[in-house]
């Protein structure tokens, strides 16, 4: 094969802070080919790319567009060396009609739609899309809003397209519509970068699969020469160990039982799909799978926040074994029965606390039902305020600083304390460790092995791996909104973890019992 | 009666037009501007204080003033008096990020209140009797009719007996709408005001477009000022006169659901139901005020209609009121 590189990236380095997102990468993109981008969540492949595509720039290394050197300084100068970038979040009007949306910003003289629809037509019978120009985005699907997506970059001449998760948000049939017109686009000689974490995926469309692992560059291997397990040892590296103490679990009892949840989003696909599992006392079940999985919701779904479309929650009391159904609880209800949420989503402050009130007011939040008076109990909430600020170390000028204020473990801390504090008999934690450093992400998992020996049954979302396998006792895996498997904590590998994880839908629905 | 009630509407519409305008031209950028009563009654005081310092240096004999310098002086400083009120708007919200609810209203409380000072400035100077200032000259040369109005009866009157800042208002609106639906330039404004992300990563330049419109939209609303003194009052200012016109306007754009050609239509809706308790006999003062409330029920009626219906397209800019930041990590 005589083939161009078309773009090659050069030693690069990118810090945010004092977070490295990529170390020294390098990478060759050929004309004619689609090279996959693969790694973990966080492995640093949206950033690279985004480096190409003008929104960041690298803090070292040199990337070269056809051999010349070139400086991406924004999304214009990525315009003009004909680099055009989907990204997984669309970037489209809703009210605008599908033409209007493709011409949007491009300054070429005269503005004629009716030219412009025309130019769009070709491109779409070229490569064989469907697509009505006059067709308002609101009105369409997600994957003919990623249609537009990608004839927007087409119509401004682009041969370097590079696709942030494109599948993640499509059905198996879209998926495949897809790849025959990115194929058609690769015979055509286009260069096509694919980002993505679904290994099937990347086997049977991909020339070749470039590997990201926190950060670094661990290489690239010929798609007909590597094979499904391969590319898991690469993605995952080998296991660190980490130390956790964790303890045998003890008079284990049934405490949640899901059965058969379904949950929809707004479009009406599903985001969770026949979810069934257990959650037992004194034990932590943890729950990995790829970022944007169902797990959110499955957790919400728990506490009562989110509407379900069928299944069944229930709930064994402790004091009195009786069976309990919480889809009939309100949140509040379901709070006092002891299943607690420290929830701790994407937006730290989001959920759970509020910003501007200081942390005792935010204990406050949790208890402010409690008061006799008609005025606010401050004592108790107080006192709550600052034993969590001396056990768990956060560092605060006061126990009435905002919280606003306070550094992003300092924020988590105070919210896992909170709940906590709250004698919960099931505690579900998101992320909790997420943005904190060493010592607090101990502190935090020291505390949930306290709350399983006291015979709490957890249920921790993580994204790390090494931690899951070294803290919980049990690992659901998650993976586009089905349970693909549910393995036991001390005898399973992070590659089975990691292969669990990136399993296609169809396999999914054979595993879901197990 | 019947041609003299419309015309009486469509005088009465004409400030409203102007403000919705403006007002829609800034909202499309993503600005809702609660300034525009402000910024109407600053684009009138300016307009008067230009029309009384080119009046006073004329003299007394009106055959000393120039018919084109009349009415370019208060025109312009109209245009630029609105201006500079939507230039702060913009500084203040788009520079320094400062909440556009709360920067509108402060600039409508400014600006009403700099208007009062200066007209009572311009009384004082007057040493008038009258709480009020007349300007009766320049106003006549801004209700100069088209000739050949009262050669045709009625038909005439209606069509053709306006002062020119009526027709002038509806080539605005009509100019507004051609720009806002037919060019790039609209195309862009809209998308703006819709998702300013968007438009930022399609190249737009999102901190000039909001500038711009909202300092263009000010101005035409500031014209609306302008009518109100020379045309309805015929040259008559006095304090607080203005009432809650600009309020109106910014009812009328909800009602003409963003959309110049329907603020076209409404204006004079507006216009006439304000007008109505004059021409219906035996209403006491109160039932008058209760008369007074029509507009805002027709604006309240529109928008449950609108919400009931549900069609995108009669949904105020999707971020309208919120600022916009580049998200940097």
């Amino acid at each position: 094969m005589n083939k161009q590189p078309a773009i090659e990236f050069k030693n690069i380095t990118k810090r945010f802070g004092k977070v490295v997102a990529n170390k020294n990468v390098n990478l060759t993109a050929y004309r004619g080919e689609i090279l996959s981008v693969l790694g973990e969540n966080g492995s640093g492949k949206t950033t690279l790319m985004n480096m190409i595509s003008g929104i960041y720039f690298p803090d070292e290394g040199q990337i070269f567009i056809d051999g010349k050197e070139v400086v991406i300084a924004s999304p214009k100068d990525a315009f003009d060396y004909k680099i055009g970038m989907i990204h997984q979040h669309f970037k489209l009007v809703d009210v605008f009609s599908a033409a209007e949306n493709i011409v949007l910003g491009i300054e070429d003289g005269k503005y004629n739609l009716k030219n412009s629809t025309e130019e769009i037509k070709k491109i779409t019978s070229q490569y064989g899309f469907e697509l009505v120009p006059d067709k308002k985005i609101y009105t369409m699907s997600v994957s003919e809003k990623q249609t537009v997506e990608i004839i927007k970059v087409l119509y401004r001449g682009a041969d370097i397209l590079i696709l942030d998760e494109p599948t993640a948000v499509l059905t198996p049939q879209e998926t495949e519509k897809l790849f025959n017109v990115l194929r058609r686009m690769r015979d055509n000689g286009k260069c096509i970068i694919i980002i993505t974490h679904k290994l099937h995926e990347v086997l049977s469309l991909s020339d070749r699969v470039a590997v990201l692992r926190k950060g670094e560059y661990v290489g690239t291997v010929n798609t007909k020469e590597t094979n499904e397990s391969q590319l898991t040892e690469m993605m995952v590296g080998k296991k660190i160990s980490l130390n956790i103490q964790r303890s045998e679990p003890k008079n284990t009892v049934e405490r949640l039982k899901i059965n058969n949840l379904i949950c929809k989003n707004r479009e009406g696909a599903n985001v969770l799909e026949n979810v069934s599992f257990t959650a037992k006392s004194g034990e932590i079940l943890g729950i990995a799978g790829i970022a944007g999985s169902g797990q959110r919701e499955l957790l919400e779904a728990i506490a009562g926040l989110q509407h379900l479309a069928s299944g069944e929650i229930t709930y064994i009391d402790p004091k009195t074994n009786e069976e309990e159904n919480l889809r009939d609880k309100t949140p509040l209800q379901i709070r006092e029965m002891g299943v607690r949420l420290s929830f701790v989503p994407e937006d730290r402050l989001g959920m759970g606390l509020v910003g501007n009130m200081d942390i005792v007011d935010n204990m406050m939040l949790r208890s402010y039902r409690k008061g006799k008076s008609m005025f606010l109990e401050r004592k108790q909430p107080k006192n709550l305020a600052e034993d969590i600020i001396s056990r768990l170390e956060v560092v605060t000028p006061s126990a009435n600083t905002p919280v606003r204020r306070l550094s992003g473990g300092n924020v988590q801390k105070v919210l896992v304390g909170r709940e906590i504090a709250a004698a919960p008999t099931v505690l579900m934690a998101a992320y909790p460790v997420r943005g904190l450093d060493i010592n607090s992400s101990y502190t935090i998992y020291n505390l949930l092995n306290e709350q399983k020996e006291n015979g709490v049954a957890v249920i921790f979302v993580g994204e790390d791996l090494d931690v899951l396998l070294e803290l919980c006792d049990r690992i659901l895996v998650i993976g586009s909104g089905r349970v693909t498997g549910i393995v036991d904590a001390r005898n399973t590998t992070k590659e089975e973890v990691g292969l669990l994880m990136t399993k296609s839908q169809e396999e999914g629905k054979e595993n879901n019992n197990g | 009666m019947i041609v003299q009630f419309i015309c009486r509407a469509i005088l009465l519409g004409t400030p409203l037009l102007y403000g919705s305008t403006g007002e829609i031209v800034t909202e499309k950028s993503g600005h809702l501007n609660l300034g525009i009563p402000g910024i109407m009654y600053v684009g009138a005081i300016s307009g008067v204080v230009g029309s009384f310092l080119y009046e006073n240096a004329c003299g007394n004999d009106i055959a000393n003033m120039s018919a084109i310098l009349a009415i370019l002086i208060p025109l312009l400083c109209t245009i630029i008096g609105a201006s500079l009120m939507g230039l702060i708007y913009s500084f203040l919200t788009v520079t320094l990020h400062a909440n556009q609810n709360v920067t509108g209203l402060a600039l409508t409380t400014f600006g009403v209140g700099l208007g009062n000072f200066l007209g009572a400035s311009l009384i004082n100077i007057t040493k008038s009797e009258l709480p009020s200032i007349a300007l009766t000259k320049t106003s006549s040369f801004f209700a100069t009719k088209l000739p050949f109005a009262d050669k045709l009866g009625w038909v005439g009157e209606l069509l053709f007996s306006h002062d020119f800042l009526t027709y002038f208002a509806i080539i605005i609106a009509i100019i507004v709408a051609f720009v806002l639906n037919k060019t790039r330039v609209g195309l862009n404004l809209r998308a703006v005001g819709e998702n300013p992300a968007t438009a930022d990563a399609a190249g737009i330049n999102v901190t000039k477009y909001r500038y711009v419109s909202t300092c263009i939209g000010s101005a035409i609303a500031g014209l609306g000022g302008l009518q109100y003194v020379f045309a309805y009052a015929s040259g008559v200012w006095s304090n607080n006169a203005f009432g809650d016109r600009g309020w109106m306007a910014i009812a009328l754009v909800i009602f003409a659901l963003w959309k110049p050609s329907m603020a076209i239509i409404g204006s004079f809706l507006f216009g006439a139901l304000c007008n109505a308790n004059n021409y219906i006999q035996g209403l006491g003062t109160e039932t008058q005020e209760l008369f007074k409330m029509l507009p805002y029920v027709v604006t309240i009626i529109v928008l449950v209609i609108t919400s009931m219906r549900k069609k995108r397209e009669h949904q105020p800019p999707a971020s309208l009121g919120i600022n916009y930041f580049r998200e940097e990590r």
